[in-house]
Order: C-alpha cells, then sequence, then structure tokens
C-alpha cells in the first residue's frame, strides 16, 4: 500500500503539495491528470523518495521512501517522462539494472523484444544515442522487467508512435493484477480498459478522485 | 558493497570514453614524453639534473593542472546529472546514496589518479633505461603526495556537486577557488605579507591550509630544500616544523581535507531533496 498523508512540500514561496491525501493499494491502477504545475510529478517524486516532505507523511508498504529507499525502490519501477541523456553503453546501463536490482539481463531483452526492439543490435552504443522512441521503448522494458509491485509512470508514450504504445498497452494488460500502476497522463482515453481509479490534481491539491471506467475499447477511443 | 564497486566501474567504462579523459591522457603522457624529447633529464637547471629534474619540472606541472581537470571534471558528476535528470532515473533504482555517492568518487579516484602516476612511473622507468639512477625515496614520497592531492580535490569538488545546484554555478565555482588556491602560492603569500603588513602567523596558517602550497613545499623539499629555489614561506615551515613532519603534514592533511569535505558531500546530499 502507498500511504500519502497530509503531505506539504514548498520550493521557495510556492506551495507545489498543499495536504496531499492518497492511498494506493496493491493491483489498483490509477490515471493521475491534471495540468501542467499542478504537482504531479512532484507527487511522485516524493513517493520515490526524491524530495523531503514539509509536512505530513509517506510509507510504501510501511517504509519511508527517503529513510528506507533502498526498500521502497525495491518495490518500485519508475519511467520517466524524458529519457535522459545517459552516457552509459545500453549493455552498461543493462548490466546497472539488473545487478542493482537483482533480476536477469535476459528478462530486459525479452521485455525489449516484446516490443519490438532488438537490443543486441544497440549493444555497444551509448544510451543517449538511441532515438527517442528506442530509449523510450529500453525504458519500459527495464521497468516491465522489474515486475514491480507498483509500477509509475510519467507520461511514458510520449515519445512512442501508435504501433509501439498498443504493444505497450498489450503487455500491461497481460501483466497480473497484483501490480499496482500509477500512470500520469493527459490522454485518459488511451488507458480505457487499462485503469480503474482516476485523479485529479489542481494547484497541489486532489481535487478529484474517482472510479473510472471507459466503455469503448481502447483503440476506438483513442482515435476520438 | 557490491552496489558500490558497480558504480565505480561504470563510472570509470564511462570516463574512459569522454574527450576529457583522453586529453587528460595526453596533457600527462605527452607532457613526460616531451620532458625527454626536449632532454630536460640532461639539463641543468639551480643544480637539478637527471630524473631529479624531470620530477621538479612534474611537480610544477601537476600542481597548476591536475587540481583544475579534477574539479571540472568532478563538479559536474551529480550537479549536472542532476540537472540533465540522469540522477533521477539511476536513482530510481534500489541503491543507496552512499553506494552512489562513493561509487562515483572511488570511480573518479582511480580515473584521475591513475595516469599521473603511470606517467610517473614511466618516466622514471625510460629515465632508468637511459642510465639514470633512480631517486626512490622521492619517487614513493612524491607519489603519495599526488595521491593525497587527487583525494582533496575530489572531495572538495564532490561537496561543490552536491552544495550547488546548477552545473554552470558548479564549474564557476571550481574555478574561483583554483585561483585562490594558486594565487596564495609562496610568492603571492609573501607579496602579501609585505605589501599589507598582514601577520606572520596569518600568512604562515594561510601556507598549512592550501594543499596547493602544501605539495609543492612538500615535493620541492624532497630535493633541494634551498631558500632561493623554495620561496621564503616554504622555507620558513621546513625550518619550523622540520622535514619529517613537514612531509608527513603533506600526506595526510590533503587526505583529511578531502575526507571531510567529501563526507560533507555525502551529507547533503542525504538532508536534501536530491532534485
Amino acid at each position: 500500500m502507498i500511504e500519502i498523508a497530509q503531505a506539504r512540500k514548498r520550493f521557495g514561496g510556492n506551495v507545489v503539495l498543499d495536504g496531499v491525501n492518497l492511498q494506493i493499494a496493491p493491483g489498483e491502477r490509477i490515471a493521475l491528470m491534471g495540468p501542467n504545475g499542478a504537482g504531479k510529478t512532484t507527487l511522485v517524486r516524493v513517493v520515490l523518495g526524491f524530495y523531503h516532505l514539509d509536512e505530513g507523511r509517506v510509507r510504501v508498504d510501511g517504509f519511508d521512501p527517503v529513510a528506507q529507499r533502498v526498500e521502497v525502490l525495491r518495490r518500485i519501477a519508475f519511467i520517466p517522462q524524458t529519457p535522459p541523456p545517459i552516457r552509459l553503453l545500453v549493455s552498461e546501463l543493462i548490466e546497472y539494472v539488473a545487478r542493482s536490482s537483482q533480476i536477469e539481463a535476459e528478462r530486459i531483452r525479452e521485455e525489449a523484444q516484446a516490443l519490438e526492439l532488438v537490443v543486441e543490435e544497440h549493444w555497444q552504443k551509448p544510451f543517449f544515442k538511441l532515438s527517442g522512441g528506442m530509449k523510450q521503448k529500453l525504458l519500459i522494458a527495464i521497468a516491465l522487467a522489474r515486475r514491480g509491485r507498483y509500477f509509475i509512470f510519467d507520461e511514458p508514450t510520449a515519445n512512442l508512435d501508435p504501433k509501439a504504445r498498443e504493444l505497450f498497452y498489450k503487455r500491461l494488460e497481460e501483466l497480473s493484477g497484483e501490480h499496482g500502476i500509477l500512470f500520469i497522463t493527459h490522454r485518459i482515453e488511451e488507458l480505457a480498459g487499462l485503469i480503474d481509479r482516476k485523479i485529479y490534481m489542481e494547484l497541489g491539491k486532489v481535487v478529484e478522485d474517482e472510479p473510472f471506467a471507459m466503455d469503448c475499447p481502447r483503440g476506438a477511443a483513442s482515435r476520438m | 558493497m557490491k552496489n558500490l564497486a558497480l558504480v565505480a566501474w561504470l563510472d570509470m567504462r564511462e570516463s574512459m570514453r569522454s574527450r576529457w579523459f583522453l586529453v587528460y591522457l595526453v596533457v600527462f603522457g605527452g607532457l613526460m614524453a616531451l620532458f625527454f624529447v626536449t632532454g630536460i633529464t640532461d639539463s641543468v637547471v639551480m643544480g637539478f639534473t637527471g630524473l631529479s629534474r624531470l620530477l621538479l619540472v612534474y611537480i610544477q606541472v601537476t600542481i597548476v593542472i591536475l587540481p583544475i581537470f579534477i574539479l571540472i571534471t568532478t563538479v559536474k558528476s551529480i550537479s549536472a546529472d542532476r540537472e540533465s535528470a540522469i540522477l533521477e532515473y539511476m536513482l530510481s533504482f534500489p541503491i543507496s546514496l552512499g553506494e552512489y555517492y562513493w561509487g562515483k568518487m572511488v570511480g573518479r579516484f582511480v580515473i584521475t589518479f591513475t595516469p599521473v602516476f603511470l606517467a610517473l612511473v614511466g618516466g622514471i622507468v625510460w629515465g632508468a633505461i637511459q642510465g639514470a639512477p633512480i631517486p626512490w625515496g622521492p619517487f614513493l614520497l612524491y607519489g603519495a603526495f599526488v595521491l593525497a592531492l587527487c583525494v582533496a580535490f575530489l572531495g572538495i569538488a564532490f561537496c561543490i556537486s552536491t552544495l550547488v545546484k546548477s552545473h554552470d554555478m558548479a564549474l564557476g565555482s571550481s574555478f574561483v577557488l583554483w585561483i585562490a588556491l594558486l594565487a596564495f602560492l609562496d610568492v603571492a603569500l609573501i607579496g602579501l605579507m609585505l605589501q599589507n603588513r598582514w601577520s606572520d602567523s596569518l600568512i604562515i596558517t594561510l601556507a598549512l591550509l592550501n594543499p596547493l602550497e602544501l605539495f609543492r613545499v612538500g615535493a620541492i623539499a624532497l630535493f633541494d630544500p634551498e631558500l632561493s629555489v623554495m620561496g621564503p614561506v616554504a622555507y620558513f615551515l621546513l625550518d619550523t616544523f622540520g622535514r619529517p613532519l613537514l612531509l608527513a603534514y603533506t600526506i595526510f592533511y590533503p587526505i583529511l581535507l578531502g575526507g571531510v569535505a567529501a563526507w560533507a558531500g555525502y551529507w547533503l546530499l542525504r538532508k536534501r531533496d536530491l532534485l
């Protein structure tokens, strides 16, 4: 369970999280929405232990993300919105992930293959020299291979073409129901059938939190 | 520990592919080659000749180049990664901040110390092949001085890198620090003392706190502790503390300084927002 209670965070004079209360149970699939500057990314960074809260508390399965970051990050697989310009070779990045997360590198290759990315072809290339789509596919493959108890995706499909998006969503549908997913997204129609709860943030507050269901199939929804 | 070694190993491999490392290799390896090509071991300046003369010239070059190279290449290791969101991604894996931070530092230490030391070893070996007697004592002590200097500036650079959130600020701070330390070498110190009538004890304290001045004093004291070569402040230090104590201080103080600065950087990393 991810528990966020009365979370408050300021940067200078700006309040970016203003008393956020949220509980995310394992297996829940949530779309986190809101305009730019609403506090979505800050909230995610608090859960990942990057920011110290000014007030309130966050726990991930009972662990404090700042004081017990290793325990927390064992449970969470994260995909950032924009792939960072990592200078490691693809092989080195995979080695870093596999050894720090204690997973088989082969699993990352398989997940990449499912997204039609042949990792071996890029093995000795620096990560930052891959195309935007390839980088994003590799980050998705890494996250899926880690089989986190929770997945946190910050607009993960922003750099993907429609086919790659479909492959990604299909792969998510195949995941068992025990994985919780928190999507930051502006395109909820693409997530039809994948999520069961929608949270809307504005000015650092949760202003809407309700169950979500969209009847039409995702393909149709994304063309709406 | 496994993750610390992993981070260090990957940082070393990444550094070895970077342009700055190539320039670093060319500077130190190339300089050593240049010394031999220009016949520096055969020349006599201020009584120094052979491999002692070579070491002396190498010391002068190291004082200027090594600290700034370490500072400008290392201050970006945390600050630039923070700006480009690399830090956010790399720290989203189950790895402790200690493993990441100290792993980066170990990797960077190996990559900055090894070329300078190997160039020195290469110079000594080549000189020995040419038939020059090997000055073992100065060579080993000089190696220890270089190690201490590397630790001092790596620690300072990592501290700046965590303290300052912008890459440009980190670079700017390194330059200011380097210029300040370089300016407070012996010539500037005596100039200050004469012109502004600062107290002698303040001038001597500044000299004892400056790792560059200590490196210079210690290194030159290995060869010929004469006033004309070392300058008045350095001569005073040597005369007051004696050679063994000064040499020990020249090794241990920079290591302590670097260690404290690195620890301060780590403390800041843990206590402040990471991004």
